[in-house]
């Protein structure tokens, strides 16, 4: 059997959801969770390469390129903020996390 | 082919089994050394199916640069990890609950879905004598040139966030003033004092 688009797409969405459930399973450490959300982003572009292969079209691999762009971005921002987060406060456990509550 | 199979499902089963160990690891060091595991096995499904330049730059910008940044601020953050595991059990019925039912929603999208027949091919996926790389710089370079810079400009902003974020002043900390140095005078620095004999020169 060759290996299709189906395949590919499987593969995304076992990442994806993996990602989904890290969120879920590592309530309190926000560094998980980033990692989640990477691992889901990952998911998208798997998903993007496989249909720009398949379709014949590279425009999903050029919006793949932006996809990892974001991703990068995100992670370098979100990292930031923790390591501020932690100098002022001391730890990162995410229900410590609620100074904006009103 | 059978290899190309057979490369497939190393690679798939691979990446699975180190998101699995991602979010389930019991320490955030060898979560990170997981992804980047993950990374590594994409990239190689990438190459697999023909995108060899998302594969390459897959390895460098996730794994030279994302990976080694959650690494570090892993290991800079002086963080008690095993009190941040608590309520794991707790919130595993929950999480593999929403987690089985996207999956559900997933395949059957999957599943059930077809191209339309008609569907045009907006830009063609190169000539066959273009190698990947080349391809997609025809069309990055060209259609999406405004999209490319945009996406250089998000990095910038990122990269000046980032930097402004973390930097400090710290004012308990004596630095070197290099003005203050230079700017002292002959009067201000040596001074002639008579000693007398068996006392201190103040």
């Amino acid at each position: 059997m060759a290996i299709g688009l189906a395949h590919y797409l499987t593969v995304a969405a076992i990442l994806f959801t993996l990602g989904i459930f890290g969120i879920f399973l590592n309530r309190k450490n926000v560094i998980i969770m980033l990692m989640s959300i990477e691992l889901m982003l990952l998911a998208v572009t798997i998903n993007f390469v496989a249909f720009s292969v398949f379709l014949g079209n590279l425009v999903g691999q050029a919006f793949a390129m932006f996809v990892l762009t974001v991703a990068a971005a995100e992670a370098a921002i979100g990292l930031a903020i923790l390591v501020v987060y932690f100098r002022n406060r001391g730890t990162i456990a995410v229900e410590d996390i609620n100074m904006m509550k009103g | 082919m059978i290899i190309q199979i057979l490369m497939f499902y190393v690679f798939s089963v691979l990446a699975v089994a180190a998101g699995v160990l991602v979010v389930s690891s019991r320490n955030p060091v060898h979560s990170v050394l997981f992804l980047i595991v993950a990374f590594f096995n994409v990239a190689g499904l990438f190459v697999l199916i023909g995108a060899e330049f998302l594969a390459m730059i897959l390895v460098i910008v996730y794994v030279g640069a994302v990976a080694v940044l959650f690494l570090f601020v892993v290991m800079m953050l002086d963080i008690d990890f095993a009190q941040l595991r608590g309520g794991f059990v707790r919130y595993l019925p929950i999480g593999a609950l929403v987690g089985f039912i996207l999956l559900a929603e997933l395949v059957l999208v999957i599943g059930s879905w077809v191209v339309a027949p008609g569907m045009p091919h907006a830009v063609a996926a190169g000539a066959i004598s273009l190698t990947n790389t080349r391809a997609l710089g025809d069309i990055l370079y060209t259609r999406y040139l405004f999209a490319f810079q945009a996406a250089g400009l998000i990095l910038l902003v990122a990269m000046v966030g980032a930097i402004v974020l973390t930097l400090r002043h710290r004012a308990d900390v004596r630095r070197q003033s290099i003005s203050a140095q230079l700017a002292r005078t002959r009067a201000q620095s040596v001074e002639v004092v008579r000693v007398p004999i068996g006392g201190g020169s103040r």
